[in-house]
């Protein structure tokens, strides 16, 4: 099985401008990897070598334990999404589909049933003699995935997919990423994103990417409930980031003792404790201060509350009597919710 | 440009009437009228005939005609061919070697025709590319004049076409030729054959470069046009014009029907 990608060491550079800096990084068979970071991350650099259209300046890509750097796109047998989808426009949907069997001259014979599987599989076998323009966005990406999906490809490349869609039909989209994913438990994924919540969802394994840098991997719930450093801290969901001193009395946050469960890592000087685990009223680790806004989300309350000069967010179940802006309020957080972050996570 | 007001729009259109009707429309109108006379001393043509267009459909000038048909058909292909082979070959290039071929496409076109003429015909007048005398050496200077246009406008659909379709074929598994044939050259199409359309009228109305090479078994109707009107025969030579001009017009206008079929969006 051609399925599986390790990155070793691949540094891309365009006019000695390197945007993807020694990236090592292994996707196993079978998982779903997300490359997460803000644009000009390098995670589309990343997805374009393994596709074969950016060639490393140094390093290698590995495809099933094959080294494929040297080999053009077309010899590299992977799937690609890309957020537009580049759906010929001159073809059919069948014959869009069917495109990749031809270019690899699969029997013709095998043809006509592997391009029903595809459709079939992606909910689209109805419109297999339509054109592109005649199909909506989110029937668009379906085809593509289909596409993708008819050579059967180890390895499959999803590079923002759903960032074309309206936020609806998005967690439609996820939701049967997943069931292909469970239906094609051989293929490797990997799925690039700015969006925290795909990633949150579908991935196996996250790779937060930071100007041309990997900063940080590890599944959802690592990197959620123990994120390494500020960035990594702020981009997989939200939290509040409170400057701290550390020292043989403990950890001070403005002259407050604050207790945290967790081993501090070395020189630390950041508290990161999520919104949601920050409650209302007395509790351990209480901070006094006065609510700067307030805003109804439906199910909860968020409550920006500043603390000493600080700004503390904390997501609370909707409150009958919500506080209103000046009020006086005390938070408080759990000791096993708060995680003490590196120093100098985000500013080198 | 958007304009609003109603006495605006009146100005844009008198503007547009006063300098478009005298430049453009009247010189042809005043064609249409010769072909039709016989006599044109005072305000209107006078002695109104159609023999002028027995003539000029028939003999000697329906031989002209054939022979300015095929010899813009065969440039305008031939330059297709080679303007989009140029273009496409330019796209892989790194960026000056580019220019350098963006330039030398450009030359036909910035140098006057004539200076091609005389280039071709001293070029191919002697062995081993003996080809002065026959009618080989009137389609080529034809397809070298015309190259230019095609190349320049292929050249700009090929920078436009985005790389996202030709990058998803290759990763689907087509190699370089095969995306080429399935993918790249029919989304081409449409520039295609408005490059070969372009190409085409610029061809029939040669006049310049091809005076200095026709063979006598040769003669493409601007030729006549110009040897009408050179012995005085304006209105025969009118309708020899309105000839070719229809014959123009009827091809660009078959193109364009092919070029509406071929567009996808």
């Amino acid at each position: 099985m051609n399925s599986g990608i390790r990155f070793d060491s691949v540094t891309v550079a365009y006019d000695g401008n390197v945007v993807l800096d020694a990236l090592d990084l292994t996707v196993e068979p079978g998982e779903v990897m997300a490359l997460l970071g803000p644009s000009g991350s390098g995670k589309t650099t990343a997805l374009r070598a393994v596709a074969g259209f950016v060639r490393p300046v140094s390093g290698r890509v590995f495809l099933g334990g094959r080294d494929v750097t040297d080999l053009p796109p077309y010899r590299r047998g992977v799937g690609m999404v890309v957020q537009q989808y580049a759906l010929f426009p001159h073809m059919r949907v069948e014959e869009n589909v069917a495109f990749g069997l031809k270019a690899q001259k699969v029997a013709k014979g095998e043809i006509r049933g592997r391009v029903a599987q595809a459709l079939d599989m992606t909910g689209m076998a109805a419109y297999a003699r339509r054109h592109p323009r005649e199909l909506s966005g989110g029937q668009q990406q379906r085809v593509a995935i289909a596409r993708a999906l008819a050579i059967r490809p180890g390895v499959l490349l999803l590079d923002e997919p759903l960032s074309a869609l309206d936020a609806r039909l998005r967690s439609g989209m996820l939701a049967e990423l997943a069931r292909l994913h469970r239906e094609l438990p051989d293929v490797s994924i990997l799925y690039v994103t700015h969006d925290q919540v795909e990633a949150l969802t579908l991935a196996d394994r996250i790779a937060v990417m930071d100007s041309a840098r990997l900063r940080a991997y590890g599944t959802p719930r690592e990197l959620y409930r123990s994120p390494s450093d500020e960035f990594t801290a702020s981009f997989v969901g939200n939290a509040n980031l409170l400057p701290v001193t550390v020292g043989e009395e403990g950890v001070f946050f403005g002259g407050r003792r604050i207790k945290v469960s967790g081993q501090a890592p070395g020189a630390a000087d950041t508290l990161c404790v999520r919104p949601h685990l920050v409650g209302l009223g007395d509790g351990p680790n209480q901070l006094e201060g006065r609510v700067s806004e307030v805003q109804w989300r439906g199910a909860t309350h968020r409550l920006y509350v500043d603390v000493d000069g600080h700004r503390v967010m904390a997501d609370v179940r909707e409150l009958k009597d919500p506080p209103s802006h000046g009020d006086a309020v005390t938070l408080h957080f759990a000791p096993d919710d708060a995680v003490l972050l590196a120093a100098g996570g985000s500013h080198d | 440009m958007l304009v609003h007001s109603r006495g605006a729009k009146w100005a844009v259109w008198a503007v547009f009437f006063v300098l478009f009707l005298p430049l453009f429309a009247l010189p042809l109108l005043v064609v249409l009228g010769a072909s039709f006379a016989t006599n044109w001393s005072s305000v209107l043509p006078s002695g109104l005939t159609a023999a002028h267009y027995d003539a000029a459909t028939r003999g000697e000038a329906l031989q002209a005609l054939t022979t300015s048909l095929v010899t813009a058909l065969a440039a305008s292909l031939l330059a297709l061919a080679v303007g989009t082979w140029a273009a496409l070959a330019a796209h892989a290039l790194p960026k000056p070697l580019r220019r350098v071929l963006d330039a030398l496409f450009v030359l036909p076109v910035a140098v006057p025709s004539v200076v091609v003429g005389l280039a071709v015909l001293v070029a191919f007048s002697r062995p081993p590319l003996l080809l002065n005398g026959t009618r080989w050496i009137v389609i080529l200077a034809h397809t070298v004049l015309v190259t230019a246009f095609a190349y320049q406008s292929v050249s700009a659909a090929v920078t436009r076409l985005d790389p996202a379709y030709e990058q998803a074929a290759a990763s689907l598994g087509g190699r370089p030729a095969y995306v080429l044939w399935r993918i790249r050259l029919p989304l081409l199409l449409p520039s295609l054959t408005a490059a070969a359309g372009l190409c085409f009228a610029l061809s029939m109305g040669e006049l310049s470069a091809t005076v200095m090479l026709y063979p006598p078994d040769w003669t493409p109707l601007p030729v006549l046009v110009y040897a009408a009107t050179d012995r005085g025969a304006l209105f025969a030579g009118s309708a020899l014009a309105m000839v070719l001009m229809a014959a123009t017009l009827t091809v660009l206008l078959v193109v364009s029907r092919i070029r509406t079929r071929a567009s996808y969006r």
